[in-house]
């Protein structure tokens, strides 16, 4: 069984327990300390932020050409917060309550309750550095309501929260940058870990612009690279979104953690045909106004403004009541595959339902009717009203849909499907964030901690600046207080030099195979077998055929791979090839790991366990547990247990009915 | 939306890299469907460059979903193409109609030096953000969310200032490679919030001159970055860059 280092005494006063007794680095200290932080989004970006402030030397990666780019920039709903703004009863515990309630019963207690914790901090904190947050006329911050909860603590910038927040951190990261206390590599990939003594003291890096390998001594190595979700090749993602860092540090010995925990997005516009090179997400906020359905008629062809109002099946609103539109991201998913595997999908592909804004511009429009006093308004000018209303919340969004599918959303419904949209799983951490590696971290969405099996809306951004703003700060005191002793390395140790041999060998060995077929053509074939057989249903026979797919597609991909170009130079191809590689290896592990979890919960949706109605089915006396996977060999896993005490909460089926 | 497939010939710029010479290259590409994205057309493209054993065309691109900036083609003479507040990325090919030749180059600027083919190094923006793009507040220093109110009305045009992606197409579009809207943007954004106050004179004059190191031109306010912003930043950032700057001079500044 692993240890989590989670504090004792009760869950309430673990963190601020914690935070009185975890050890100090004087400020002359801190100077002689070195951090490294691999990627800049909002885990990346607020913890080198905050790091360089406490006076550590840090040094930032990124592999875009700016740290401003890092994906968090596409987050656009929200990020949640337990304020209690609104009056409407919300709470820590409440904040906490939902979280592990939405997450399935798979994460734990303690790191979601800290979670709960600090997210009214962030808040203020991304104020204090001028978030232009959405505010009411009284001049004080706007809430929304989000899936999975009951309550208004959703903060946002129209629907480019992820942008705004991270350009705060960004602009936090510069200042750092400008008083030398952060040094940045952009356009720079970690390709190797240096271990010393089992303890990390480096990594490998790659200029990406003229191919020379680096070494970079570290006393401490913060992950903060993103998830991945780019496995299955359409995603949500970005497209350079990779495992690559997080793979690397697992070959070194970290364990992952609840690989097969994807979350797929409910709202997303639908795959157009064969040439797609990404998906793209319809905010959930837009869940609060559309409302979703298909004809109850199969394979009704009719346009949706000609089908009336009672042969439509709002499907969610008919099988949830108490939650309707706003059930989480796994339970609205499965619904939009069961009615479209049932043949009531639109579109011409029949891969699609309707999320349908008309009933929610009415609504709007007499609210602003009423507001003016008017009530000699025909239906049309109260519709002008209504759509000025939604165009005012989701603007941006609706521009985006219409750019791509070159349909008006203020007047025909969106078609939407589920997507690939964020990992769950992870590096597994403690309650320090610290992987099984000394030294090592791993915080935001490249970390398993705090989501369990399924993560709710706005939740994001708000575990990425929980873990770099507020958790990382205190948890990395504890390991450099005792390294104040360790003088920096010279990176022309052995170690570093054994790793820069082997990074070098692996990118001569693919850039020799001089094969046949394109790295796209693989990371496509990687990401169907992946959709398909460990996707949004999985089922033993499908998970078994998928690790046999995958093992000989990687056989394929060592022999037959062509990267056309040099290593000395901007190589784009490369920079893919190293990336798919790592998918591939990882791709496996996923489906080890969902033929090993025999149950259902929250993402992870086996076939052959779900209740009557189709709901997923939990073994809480078989699987409460995190499976951290060790990887022992080529091909070859080893699976450690966590298991995940509930002393406050007492798991039950979740309901949204 | 009717659909239909098109085929088409490109003009693009390639360069090895920073110290080599460039020169346009033509191409074509078959069947491309009206429902692709500009890039996905460039995926088809370099799909084909790899299979003929040529190397395929260097770009910057990222999301995908017209938000990361990273993304950075000058179409058929214009930044991101013939669209109205666009990107590269969101360009879509039902633009275009068959027989089309398009003509795409990298930004062209001194500041932004080509890396290779359509890639630029647009790392001085980085560099004038350090100049002052920001908030002196460390980590844990904050008050209550809601304890200073800022009035709705500027709170959402501090917004509309900081949507800037920082993608550069204002630069791009200027004839004097002149960067007053991103800087525009970046003193405006921070200006109309109280959290912004303390600092708006030192941060208006470092920005600027950090601006004029970087090497880019001058303002002449002709509108085009305004009208080439995939996000719609507005020329009146400049025009407020300007009072602030004005404003600044008055008092002791460096």
């Amino acid at each position: 069984m692993l240890d989590a280092k989670i504090p004792s005494g009760r869950l309430e006063e673990k963190w601020t327990d914690y935070k009185g007794h975890c050890k100090l680095v004087n400020p002359a200290n801190k100077r002689k300390l070195e951090v490294i932080v691999i990627g800049t989004g909002l885990a990346g970006a607020s913890a080198a932020a905050s790091l360089g402030e406490l006076g550590y030397k840090v040094k930032a990666f990124c592999f875009q050409d700016s740290p401003r780019r890092a994906h968090s920039i596409a987050a656009q709903g929200g990020i949640n917060a337990a304020k209690n703004y609104q009056n409407d009863g919300d709470s820590v515990f409440r904040l906490f309550y939902d979280t592990i309630k939405g997450g399935d019963y798979r994460s734990r207690e303690a790191n979601v309750h800290r979670l709960a914790e600090v997210s009214a901090n962030i808040i203020d904190q991304c104020v204090a550095q001028g978030v232009p947050f959405a505010r009411e006329y009284g001049g004080l911050l706007s809430n929304r309501s989000f899936g999975g909860t009951q309550v208004q603590r959703t903060f946002y910038a129209a629907g480019q929260t992820g942008q705004q927040l991270l350009i705060g951190a960004y602009q936090a990261l510069e200042r750092q940058v400008a008083l030398g206390n952060v040094k940045m590599y952009s356009r720079h990939e970690m390709l190797e870990l240096v271990k010393i003594d089992g303890k990390v003291r480096g990594i490998i890096a790659r200029d990406l612009v003229n191919g020379k390998l680096e070494r970079h001594f570290g006393h401490a190595v913060l992950l903060c690279s993103g998830g991945y979700g780019n496995v299955f090749y359409l995603s949500t993602n970005a497209m350079g979104s990779n495992v690559t860092a997080a793979w690397k540090a697992h070959k070194q010995g970290a364990y992952f953690a609840n690989p097969c925990f994807t979350q797929i997005h409910p709202t997303c516009i639908p795959v157009s045909g064969d040439h797609q090179s990404k998906l793209t997400l319809m905010s959930e906020s837009l869940r609060n106004d559309g409302r979703i359905w298909v004809p109850k008629q199969k394979g009704d062809t009719r346009r949706p403004n000609e089908i009336p109002e009672d042969e439509r099946d709002y499907y969610l609103e008919r099988r949830y009541p108490a939650f309707g539109n706003l059930v989480p991201r796994d339970v609205a998913s499965r619904a939009a595959k069961e009615r479209c595997d049932e043949g009531y999908g639109v579109g011409s592909s029949k891969q699609a339902v309707y999320l349908d804004f008309s009933a929610a511009i009415i609504r709007y429009g007499k609210i602003e009717a009423g507001k003016e006093g008017r009530s000699d308004l025909s239906e049309a000018e109260i519709i002008v009203l209504g759509k000025e209303v939604v165009k005012e919340k989701y603007g941006n969004l609706f521009d985006m849909y219409e750019k791509i599918t070159g349909e008006n959303p203020y007047e025909v419904p969106m078609r939407i499907y589920p997507a690939v949209h964020y990992t769950m799983g992870g590096l597994w951490v403690d309650y320090e964030l610290q992987t099984n590696i000394a030294g090592l971290y791993s915080l935001g969405e490249a970390n398993f901690s705090d989501h369990g099996a399924n993560r709710l809306g706005a939740s994001a951004l708000m575990q990425g600046l929980a873990d770099g703003y507020f958790v990382i700060p205190y948890t990395i005191g504890n390991h450099l207080a005792d390294e104040i002793y360790a003088k920096a390395i010279d990176t022309s140790h052995p170690a570093f030099a054994a790793a820069e041999q082997s990074v070098s060998d692996r990118i001569n060995t693919l850039m020799n195979i001089k094969g046949k077929q394109s790295v796209e053509s693989f990371h496509k074939r990687l990401g169907k077998i992946m959709w398909e057989k460990c996707g949004m249903a999985r089922n033993a026979e499908g998970l078994k055929q998928a690790i046999t797919e995958i093992q000989s597609l990687k056989k394929e991909f060592w022999s037959d791979v062509r990267i056309p170009g040099g290593i000395n130079e901007m190589n784009p191809e490369l920079d893919k090839a190293n990336r798919v590689a790592d998918f591939i290896e990882l791709g496996e592990l996923m489906c080890i790991d969902a033929l090993n979890r025999n149950e259902s919960c929250g993402g992870h949706f086996r076939e052959e366990f779900q209740t009557e109605e189709g709901e997923a089915l939990r073994d809480d006396a078989g699987y409460m547990y995190v499976a951290a996977w060790e990887m022992t060999g080529d091909n070859n896993w080893t699976l450690h247990k966590e298991e995940l005490k509930y002393d406050v909460i007492k798991p039950t089926q979740r309901n949204y009915k | 939306m009717e659909h239909y497939s098109m085929n088409l010939n490109l003009k693009v710029w390639r360069q090895q890299n920073a110290a080599a010479k460039g020169g346009f290259k033509l191409y074509r590409v078959e069947n491309i469907s009206s429902e692709m994205s500009f890039l996905e057309m460039f995926d088809v493209l370099n799909e084909q460059l790899v299979h003929a054993g040529e190397d395929p065309i260097t770009f910057d691109h990222d999301c995908r979903e017209g938000i990361c900036g990273a993304c950075s083609m000058h179409i058929n003479g214009k930044p991101h193409g013939p669209w109205y507040a666009n990107t590269t990325c969101q360009l879509h090919m039902r633009a275009f109609k068959d027989g089309d030749t398009i003509v795409v180059e990298p930004w062209r600027a001194n500041a932004f030096p080509v890396i290779k083919d359509l890639m630029v190094d647009r790392s001085a923006f980085d560099r004038i953000i350090q100049a002052g793009g920001y908030v002196s507040v460390n980590t844990g220093n904050a008050v209550d969310g809601n304890a200073i109110p800022i009035p709705k009305n500027n709170a959402d045009e501090a917004f509309a200032a900081a949507m800037c992606i920082g993608c550069g197409a204002c630069v791009a579009a200027c004839k004097n490679s002149s960067a007053m809207l991103f800087v525009g943007a970046k003193v405006s954004h921070l200006a109309l919030l109280p959290q912004g106050d303390p600092e708006r004179g030192s941060r208006v004059v470092n920005m600027l001159a950090q601006m004029d190191k970087e090497g880019f031109g001058a303002c002449t306010n002709t509108g085009a970055c305004e009208a080439a912003c995939p996000k719609e930043i507005s020329l009146s950032n400049i025009a407020r860059l300007n009072k602030e700057y004005l404003a600044a001079s008055f008092v002791d500044n460096k």
